[in-house]
């Protein structure tokens, strides 16, 4: 139900000209409810950024969320799956950005 | 993925039979300014409340569909569980609110310029709401409005 009230939400503040995104944590609810961009993540209800405890942890999922916001060419309603990032490694002694 | 397994199984029943609400069709505003420079504002359907605040109520049928104005500076440590459901952990969430209301992460974004400003005050609904018409009729658009006055260009939605 937290699923479809947030979506329903959303849904009311793009109207008025609020952007949004919308974390959910039932992929089938953000498909048949369609908020505009939806980031779907594998937690269960109760903590729906990850652990609790974990700033990190919590904020690669806003970050991504985040992401969703600059999708200029996206048209919705935009599902997307989370995945965590994972940092590119640097070699030592390399100067450029990674590649392994 | 986050799926029905997690619920027992009437509850998986009864999800899988619900008459979910359509969005159709479906806004869409862009943002038009980099993130750096936007007021984010964070709506939450995890039920907290601040202690001088009532708390949802229980005995509404189809679900309490108001919400609470929470100041941006307010301490998440003081975010009291507020939310009707049992069929999730809520143990998680009263040991960091964050988890579900992340209103440091906000002002931790902000601190190092990813979002030009957090909004002055977030929103916190309690989401187990079956019964969505006052939402969509009233509580919802009325939530758009104090968002929009507040000059507000992106929300977070975060259920629970």
């Amino acid at each position: 139900m937290c699923n479809q009230a947030v979506g329903l939400v959303a849904a009311e503040l793009e109207r008025q000209g609020i952007a949004t995104v919308t974390i959910q944590l039932l992929r089938f609810v953000a498909e048949r409810v369609r908020p505009p961009r939806a980031l779907c993540v594998p937690f269960p209800h109760g903590r729906p950024l990850d652990a609790p405890g974990h700033p990190e942890r919590q904020l690669a999922v806003i970050e991504a969320a985040l992401a969703l916001l600059e999708e200029r060419e996206a048209r919705p309603p935009l599902v997307v799956e989370w995945a965590p990032t994972v940092a590119p490694r640097r070699a030592p002694g390399m100067n450029g950005p990674g590649t392994r | 993925m986050g799926d029905l397994s997690e619920f027992s199984l009437p509850i998986q029943v009864f999800l899988r039979g619900y008459p979910w609400r359509r969005i159709d069709p479906v806004p869409w505003t862009p943002i038009v300014r980099p993130l750096a420079e936007i007021r984010l504002a964070l709506v939450s359907s995890a039920g907290l409340v601040l202690g001088d605040q009532p708390p949802f109520d229980d005995r509404m049928r189809g679900g309490d569909p108001g919400f609470r104005e929470i100041p941006a500076d307010a301490d998440a440590r003081v975010l009291v569980d507020a939310h009707r459901s049992e069929s999730f952990d809520h143990g998680p969430m009263r040991e960091d609110p964050n988890v579900a209301f992340p209103i440091d992460r906000l002002r931790e974004l902000r601190a190092v310029g990813r979002i030009g400003s957090v909004a002055p005050r977030h929103l916190s609904f309690m989401g187990s709401i079956t019964a969505p018409g006052r939402l969509i009729r009233e509580t919802a658009p009325e939530a758009a409005r104090l968002l929009a006055g507040d000059r507000v260009d992106a929300a977070l939605l975060v259920p629970v």
